[in-house]
């Protein structure tokens, strides 16, 4: 168990570094190539060739490109000096560099938007989970009932439309049309409930389309996993149906999901756009968003990098977890 | 004739008194019908047979026999745990010591399976729950029917390990099914099976995924456990080796049906039945020096929902023709005597069928 987590996470460790390289190559090497010059959209339109300069020397863009890899690399881990002449800037670790836009330091930007988004995921993921996982299940053990089949169809309603209708849909309901629920986002800090209420939407609406989601690949797996021989050996040594479903047919079940629930909660933490579009929910999703409409570089490239160490930490959870429900991962 | 799952009827309380069996398992005029989109499958349609403490019944027959189907209606399985709406229909009579299992409270049957009566499986890495330690199953089928500590059942667990010959039981109990070969599984399976003592023990085709080598030591397994136990076992196989030494009586089925029943020596020297000759053509033989070659049974199993008018073996018997008036292909043959205790559903005559034996059949094999 301890080999196989140490190999995980060594794999996790490799492929975080990788990352950061092949995203620093997206965003500062190939614009360079294609003859799109970072420093002059720093600047803006109609600038001072000075000016472009300075900005060049100052980010080092005119640096060798292993150097400036380097200097991305020890910003984040140690902090970066932004020089040109005397104008001298200190950006402390970890150091993702400042928006093109509005100067600020990205860093700062990353962690007042990531427990937003982070809140979101993590909530509609206890929804989903909930409702999800039940009406597989209940879907399965009633299959062909009028149950069943109403599930379903919510299901395919649920998979098949997009967030901006149901969360529109939900807003003009509930928030304009009833005005049950201040849609308006709440900082936790400032207000538990106010926090609640603006996140009860969104989370319902994501919920929706992932327990939809959820529900199908429950079903399918019970149904499946109720074939099983080892399903007829529980109940041929006199096993009550309701233990044969809770601890044989329900453990085998959470593998699959399991690893949907981890690369969603992943993909999702590195920014539910729509969701946060829809709700006007200040977190990572519209901070990219906005910052690929304004070509602000380094807010895509920490975004990116931001998402990608969610989804690493989220498969390393998955996996770990998927030993400790296996015993016969633990060979792998 | 009744139809469908008579349940209502109070726990055990026989149906009719004057029917009452007086053998430890006696089943009485079995079916079992699956409702399918194709049409109603009869996996065993009207089978009956009796079975005593410390006998070994064998029964044998092709794939789609109604073998296993026949097994699992006795343990109760068809109805336990059936979702959906498409039910199997179970009718006829099966008396497990006195009480009726198919009109019995489904919840006093499950408190009987496991106990009473259990079950071996084919193909043991399936059987058994990959994510729990071989342990923890057998526990697990202890403490379902006994009120004891998990202390108390992890010692009978590692006991039961050690009677079915497993090496270091109490290091192995904690293993997974993944960790055990084929063979130490199938005992792991069969000490599982029988940690609760049970009076009837059906083993469906127990050796089929084993090595050959592995084979007689399970066989030999059950055997010596019968005798300990003295349970009444019922061995189900397509493989006439496998319970030519084991079994007391044997059952051989065909389409459903049971086409040939009697003493394991009579059915094996004295066979009756033309399908039970295609088994025993069909079977490799090392007791003899020169074999010619193996002599299959012609053609492939019926269907069981279109099951063939007459005789269900008639389109593969070679001897389909021999009846007089095409009765074989219009009346279906019930079983009539061949022998003390011995019976066999065939058209031709007894002395037809004796001739044919004596005279083509056994000099081949």
């Amino acid at each position: 168990m301890l080999a196989y987590l140490i190999r995980r996470l060594f794999a996790a460790v490799v492929m975080l570094a990788v990352i950061i390289m092949v995203v620093f190559g997206i965003f500062f090497l190939v614009p360079k190539w294609a003859g799109v010059d970072i420093a002059a959209s720093f600047v803006g339109k109609q600038a001072d060739p000075a000016a472009v300069e300075a900005v060049r020397q100052k980010l080092g863009l005119g640096d060798p490109i292993f150097v400036q890899v380097w200097e991305f690399f020890k910003g984040i881990f140690a902090g970066r000096t932004y020089a040109a002449g005397g104008d001298v800037t200190h950006c402390a670790a970890p150091c993702f560099g400042y928006s093109f836009r509005s100067e600020q330091a990205i860093w700062p930007v990353l962690t007042d938007r990531f427990p937003v988004t982070l809140g979101l995921a993590l909530g509609a993921a206890v929804l989903w989970l909930l409702f999800g996982v039940a009406a597989g299940v209940l879907s399965a053990l009633k299959r062909g009932s009028m149950w069943d089949r109403g599930a379903m169809v919510i299901a395919l309603a649920g998979v098949s439309l997009p967030i901006y209708f149901t969360g529109l849909l939900s807003l003009a309901i509930f928030s304009y049309g009833l005005g049950w629920i201040n849609a308006e986002y709440v900082p936790i800090e400032e207000s538990f409930t106010g926090w609640l209420g603006g996140m009860i939407l969104p989370w319902v609406t994501l919920a929706f389309l992932y327990a939809a989601m959820y529900a199908r690949i429950t079903r399918a797996t019970m149904l499946e996993i109720l074939g099983e021989d080892y399903i007829r050996t529980a109940r041929a040594k006199g096993m009550r149906e309701q233990v044969v479903i809770r601890k044989h047919a329900m453990r085998s079940t959470m593998t699959p999901i399991l690893t949907m629930l981890g690369m969603d909660l992943g993909a999702l933490i590195g920014g539910a756009i729509l969701t946060e579009t829809t709700f006007s929910l200040p977190g990572l999703g519209q901070a990219v968003l906005n910052a690929i409409k304004n070509q602000d570089l380094p807010i895509i490239l920490g975004v990116t990098l931001i998402t990608s160490v969610a989804v690493l930490i989220a498969n390393l959870v998955v996996d770990v977890l998927y030993a400790v429900i296996d015993p016969r991962v633990r060979l792998a | 004739m009744t139809e469908l799952n008579k349940t209502g009827a109070a726990v055990g309380e026989p149906t009719s008194d004057a029917k009452a069996p007086t053998a430890f398992l006696e089943v009485r005029d079995l079916k079992v019908h699956f409702p399918t989109d194709d049409g109603l499958v009869k996996s065993v349609d009207g089978l009956s047979f009796q079975l005593e403490k410390g006998k070994t019944l064998g029964i044998v027959g092709e794939s789609g026999s109604g073998k296993s189907v026949t097994s699992l209606g006795i343990m109760g399985l068809h109805t336990a745990g059936q979702y959906g709406k498409r039910k199997a229909r179970l009718s006829g009579e099966i008396w497990l010591d006195g009480t009726e299992l198919l009109s019995a409270d489904p919840d006093h049957v499950r408190k009987l399976r496991g106990r009473q009566m259990a079950m071996i499986f084919q193909d043991p890495l399936s059987a058994l729950h990959p994510y729990y330690t071989i342990g923890q199953q057998i526990v697990e089928a202890y403490r379902i029917h006994n009120d004891v500590s998990k202390k108390v059942a992890r010692r009978r667990a590692v006991e039961m390990l050690d009677r079915v010959g497993i090496p270091q039981p109490d290091k192995r109990v904690d293993s997974y099914p993944h960790e055990f070969s084929g063979g130490m599984r199938q005992r792991a399976m069969i000490a599982m099976s029988l940690v609760n003592n049970p009076e009837l023990l059906i083993a469906d085709e127990p050796t089929t995924a084993l090595d050959v080598t592995v084979q007689a030591q399970i066989l030999d397994l059950i055997r010596d456990l019968q005798k300990e136990f003295g349970s009444a076992v019922i061995i189900i196989t397509h493989d006439l080796g496998v319970v030519a030494e084991l079994a007391d009586d044997l059952l051989v089925m065909y389409g459903g049906r049971c086409v040939e029943r009697g003493p394991a020596e009579q059915v094996f020297y004295e066979p009756r039945h033309p399908y039970t000759w295609g088994l025993l053509g069909s079977m490799p033989r090392l007791d003899r020096e020169q074999q010619e070659r193996l002599i299959p049974v012609k053609g492939s199993p019926p269907s069981l929902i279109n099951v063939p008018s007459g005789c269900a073996f008639n389109p593969r018997c070679p001897y389909a023709d021999v009846p007089k008036d095409n009765l074989t292909r219009t009346v279906r043959p019930e079983l009539t005597e061949a022998g003390s205790r011995h019976w066999a559903a065939c058209h031709m005559s007894r002395e037809q069928r004796e001739r044919i034996w004596i005279e083509e059949i056994a000099p081949k094999l």
